[in-house]
């Protein structure tokens, strides 16, 4: 991982967020409130903006102030989880050391840990932990494999099947969590857009 | 979408500096990170109260901001909680020495962007969170209920008490006890429209009503062929008095709320109509509040929040006011 990594990941991933606006969109009016999607767009705009001034930066600080970015720039749950997802990476050890495959996956993994932490959300509960909470799990396994690119196409899956699994459960958290029965048979547009960012960074490592 | 507005990334910017303006007397704006204060510091040893969440919701929170009331808010985007640095901001700028109270209305967001917020503030401080909305039930589907309009009489009645040199302490378990007190629900007509969106939130035929809507126009409990009025406001009650079960000499506030779009004219004719459904069920109204205070932009709408009133609460809702949305005995 480093800074030039992060910065084509934001592009590629707000092409993809872009152009499957319109359903993460429709999916918060059914059983949020709507503001998922801006959030999440002006995110990746601002950490896409943010180009010229980390590009040259060591790891630890470039991650801080994406970090400091989304964190107050976005507002929302989205903006607390992402910013503390970001907080949560930077404060990794040895960040001016090379970043590998196996510290990458650590760094993820705990940066999920921290979100679980800061939503007081666990696996079940119709929110982007669906999602993201088994794909770290899948990481944690995979972080110690040289031949990681096949294990990468199985998050791909399980990132895709959990976002999926998110249609049929109730919800306990977040703004669904106030429709009980009625959140029901709508996909959470937290998991959707989760699972469309790990599905994007997943490919670009696995055809780079 | 046809609203007053230049261009949306400048819309929420415009419309604090416009508040700002107009009410130079009573606040500042600050802006980037935003903030709405006091013209006038905080006197030593006042607890400072801080509010916040989405805007849209206007006057809610930064209307309430003023001698009596609040002593700053922080506006988010629309419908969105506002971030951590605001807050920290707006802690820094207003806290007097003796603490700063957080009043957080119970949404997801909010609630982690205020928990952050007072992470990082370093002063002292602690947070009240309103979850008044009875209209999700208490199930083991259901963790939590949403913080909607009793969040204007939790910060009326404990500011009152922070002006009159109430503890942080003292201070949090008075808007604990309002907010237990008080039960809230809400019906829309109409969906309402997120600029950043440029169409309506929802789909509601013209016939239709949603019972129990949020004030984003979240869905609620259910979505209704519309009645007469005396049958809505017979069924709001209803929810609130199971809930809040006031006993026969106990008083009452009714608080009768606009979602914004709908009249003053329609609005006082629910407090009739809850006036006389209250009344023939012996449930006794000692205070009122009718007005647009806890909106969902255009949306057309009411809810209605009873607050059972004790003394204390009576005291404090009575005393001296003066914000840009409410004003009294000053």
């Amino acid at each position: 991982m480093s800074v030039s990594f992060l910065i084509s990941q934001a592009k590629g991933i707000q092409k993809v967020i872009d152009e499957n606006s319109a359903e993460i969109e429709v999916l918060d009016q059914k059983i949020g409130d709507g503001d998922h999607i801006f959030n999440i767009q002006r995110g990746l705009k601002l950490v896409v903006e943010l180009e010229d001034s980390i590009k040259d930066l060591p790891l630890a600080k470039a991650l801080n102030m994406i970090a400091m970015k989304v964190l107050s720039g976005i507002g929302g749950s989205s903006g607390a989880l992402f910013g503390t997802f970001f907080m949560t990476m930077a404060k990794s050890p040895d960040l001016d050391k090379d970043v590998d495959f196996n510290k990458a996956c650590e760094m993820i993994i705990s940066g999920i840990k921290a979100m679980k932490e800061r939503g007081k959300a666990d696996v079940g509960e119709k929110t982007m932990m669906d999602v993201l909470i088994p794909v770290s799990e899948k990481l944690n396994e995979l972080k110690n494999e040289s031949e990681f690119k096949s294990g990468l196409n199985e998050v791909i899956k399980i990132a895709e099947e959990r976002m999926l699994s998110t249609k049929d459960m109730l919800a306990t958290k977040g703004r669904a969590s106030f429709l009980g029965e009625r959140a029901k048979g709508h996909i959470d547009p937290g998991a959707r857009s989760s699972q469309l960012i790990i599905d994007t960074i997943c490919k670009s490592v696995i055809n780079n | 979408m046809k609203k007053f507005i230049n261009n949306n990334d400048d819309f929420l910017k415009e419309s604090l500096t416009g508040f700002g303006k107009a009410h130079s007397d009573i606040i500042n704006v600050n802006l980037d990170p935003s903030f709405v204060s006091r013209k006038n510091k905080t006197k030593d040893g006042k607890v400072s109260l801080i509010s916040g969440g989405g805007s849209g919701h206007e006057p809610m929170h930064g209307g309430f901001v003023g001698h009596g009331m609040l002593d700053a808010a922080c506006p988010g985007f629309v419908f969105s909680a506002p971030t951590p640095d605001q807050m920290q901001a707006a802690a820094e700028h207003v806290d007097s020495g003796a603490g700063v109270l957080f009043i957080v209305k119970n949404y997801s967001g909010d609630i982690m962007n205020f928990q952050m917020g007072a992470e990082m503030y370093s002063g002292k401080n602690d947070s009240i969170v309103t979850n008044d909305d009875v209209a999700v039930e208490d199930s083991t589907f259901t963790t939590g209920r949403r913080g909607v309009a009793a969040t204007v009489l939790v910060e009326k009645i404990v500011g009152s008490l922070a002006e009159h040199s109430g503890s942080l302490e003292e201070c949090k378990k008075l808007g604990e006890k309002v907010n237990k007190n008080a039960g809230t629900m809400g019906v829309a007509f109409t969906s309402c429209t997120v600029p950043a969106a440029g169409k309506p939130t929802f789909d509601i035929g013209d016939d239709e009503m949603e019972f129990g809507v949020g004030i984003h126009g979240e869905p609620g409990r259910k979505r209704e062929k519309i009645q007469p009025s005396k049958t809505i406001v017979g069924n709001i009650l209803e929810a609130i008095l199971d809930n809040l079960k006031p006993e026969k000499n106990e008083k009452n506030l009714l608080f009768v709320n606009g979602m914004g779009g709908t009249p003053l004219t329609e609005l006082y004719l629910v407090y009739e109509d809850a006036c006389q459904i209250l009344q023939s069920k012996g449930v006794q109204v000692t205070k009122s509040l009718v007005g647009n205070y806890c909106t969902s932009l255009e949306m057309q709408g009411a809810s209605i929040t009873l607050l059972k009133c004790d003394d204390e609460i009576l005291k404090h809702w009575d005393s001296p006011v003066h914000t840009a949305a409410m004003r009294w005995g000053m």
